[in-house]
């Protein structure tokens, strides 16, 4: 044979269904006879990852209002649930597609499809109708750059992030990290038809904002990544790189906020309120690593975990900031 | 034994269609958010139609 597979690197889910012996106990623990309950309405929201929703349903909309030209308040709705709906759909497919990971992560045991109340199958329908339909109604009711970059999103996160960079690289989420950064782009683009600097910027600031915020994930999790094989940085890497690649980062991330303030669009108060909240996470990036290099690991956990939880606020914060600035008088340039 | 290799007659021995009243409750439950999600997706559909027609839906040659 030319090839064979790496044991090391675990297969992905549908390999084992198909491959592995004992595919009967797979199989009836997603069928009629071992199943307790039915998936319930709020079991297939859970699918969607509304928690990542409400962040690329905010990023998206502030897409949609910073951009120039106005968008009918219908139409942005349209938009906005398209949007939400397409995000959700990718939650889905990748709940599909690590459900055998998932299973035995901390973090995810408690999921749908590890739990018994929805069959991998249904999520992969329910997923890959949704995708459909959010694309398709994007294009049919906004416009076509639009939905295509809608599309471009969904397949970047299945295909490109989940099912080959996911198990594969530590630079899964640096790579996979740009699915996540395209909402404001789409925003954007319903307004105007097409995309330009701006919103590349906007893009720019989430794909850079990902890993940090991850990899501050990953260093307190890192037993729940080695158990089930995916190769995050901390697993692969060890966690001393992990903190000098967050800071790294970091330091990347909190000039490239204050590009649209030399840019011309946005302020004075983006410009003062988002120097301050990145040099706060710089702070605690830089905490962190010194944690880390007094060899103090439950201490460098902890701070990894407030990086992890001020990084999501911070987030909302820059992206509400461009929200403020349109409001009438709040806008004072700066060049 | 996989599963793809059994009869017809053994996969209904492991496997029966047992619907208990709970479960039943929750399919219901769950038909109908399917029926008001469907229904959210026709009012937005007309919604976008008129939007999208503007005052040209009065515009009609006879």
């Amino acid at each position: 044979m030319g090839w064979r597979l790496d044991l090391q690197v675990p297969a992905p889910h549908f390999f084992k269904v198909v491959q592995m012996s004992d595919v009967s106990i797979e199989t009836a623990k997603t069928s009629g006879a071992s199943r307790r309950e039915v998936g319930t309405a709020s079991d297939f929201f859970a699918l969607l990852k509304p928690r990542v929703m409400s962040l690329v349903v905010f990023t998206g909309f502030v897409g949609i209002a910073v951009a120039p030209g106005t968008l009918h308040p219908v139409l942005a709705f349209a938009a906005l649930l398209c949007i939400a709906v397409g995000a959700g759909a990718s939650g889905a497919l990748n709940m599909w597609y690590d459900a055998d990971i998932d299973a035995r992560m901390m973090r995810t045991a408690e999921r749908p499809i590890p739990q018994g109340r929805v069959t991998a199958g249904e999520a992969l329908g329910f997923g890959a109708t949704l995708s459909v339909i959010s694309v398709v109604a994007m294009g049919l009711f906004v416009n076509h750059v639009a939905a295509a970059l809608l599309a471009v999103t969904i397949a970047f996160y299945l295909f490109v992030y989940t099912m080959w960079l996911k198990r594969r690289t530590p630079q899964n989420i640096v790579i996979g990290g740009a699915a996540g950064a395209f909402p404001p782009m789409i925003g954007w683009a319903a307004v105007t038809g097409s995309v330009s600097l701006e919103p590349i910027i906007l893009f720019l600031i989430i794909f850079m904002w990902t890993p940090p915020h991850f990899w501050a994930l990953a260093l307190y999790r890192k037993g729940d990544y080695t158990s089930v094989g995916v190769p995050m940085l901390p697993v692969v890497a060890g966690k001393h790189e992990t903190r000098k690649q967050i800071l790294i980062y970091s330091a990347l991330l909190v000039p490239l906020t204050l590009l649209p303030v030399a840019l011309g669009f946005a302020g004075a108060i983006y410009g003062a309120i988002a120097a301050s909240a990145g040099a706060v996470f710089l702070a605690l990036a830089w905490q962190i690593w010194q944690a880390g290099k007094h060899g103090d690991e439950p201490e460098s956990d902890v701070r990894a975990k407030r990086l992890f939880l001020f990084s999501i606020f911070y987030l909302f914060l820059i992206f509400a900031l461009f929200l403020v600035e349109r409001v009438p008088g709040l806008y004072l340039p700066v060049i | 034994m996989a599963l793809a290799h059994m009869d017809e007659k053994s996969r209904h021995e492991i496997d029966p269609p047992v619907w208990s009243e709970e479960m039943l409750k929750q399919r219901r439950a769950r038909a109908k958010a399917m029926a008001w999600a469907l229904l959210g997706f026709m009012v937005l559909v007309f919604a976008v139609t008129l939007v999208k027609l503007g005052a040209n839906v009065l515009d009609r040659p006879m």
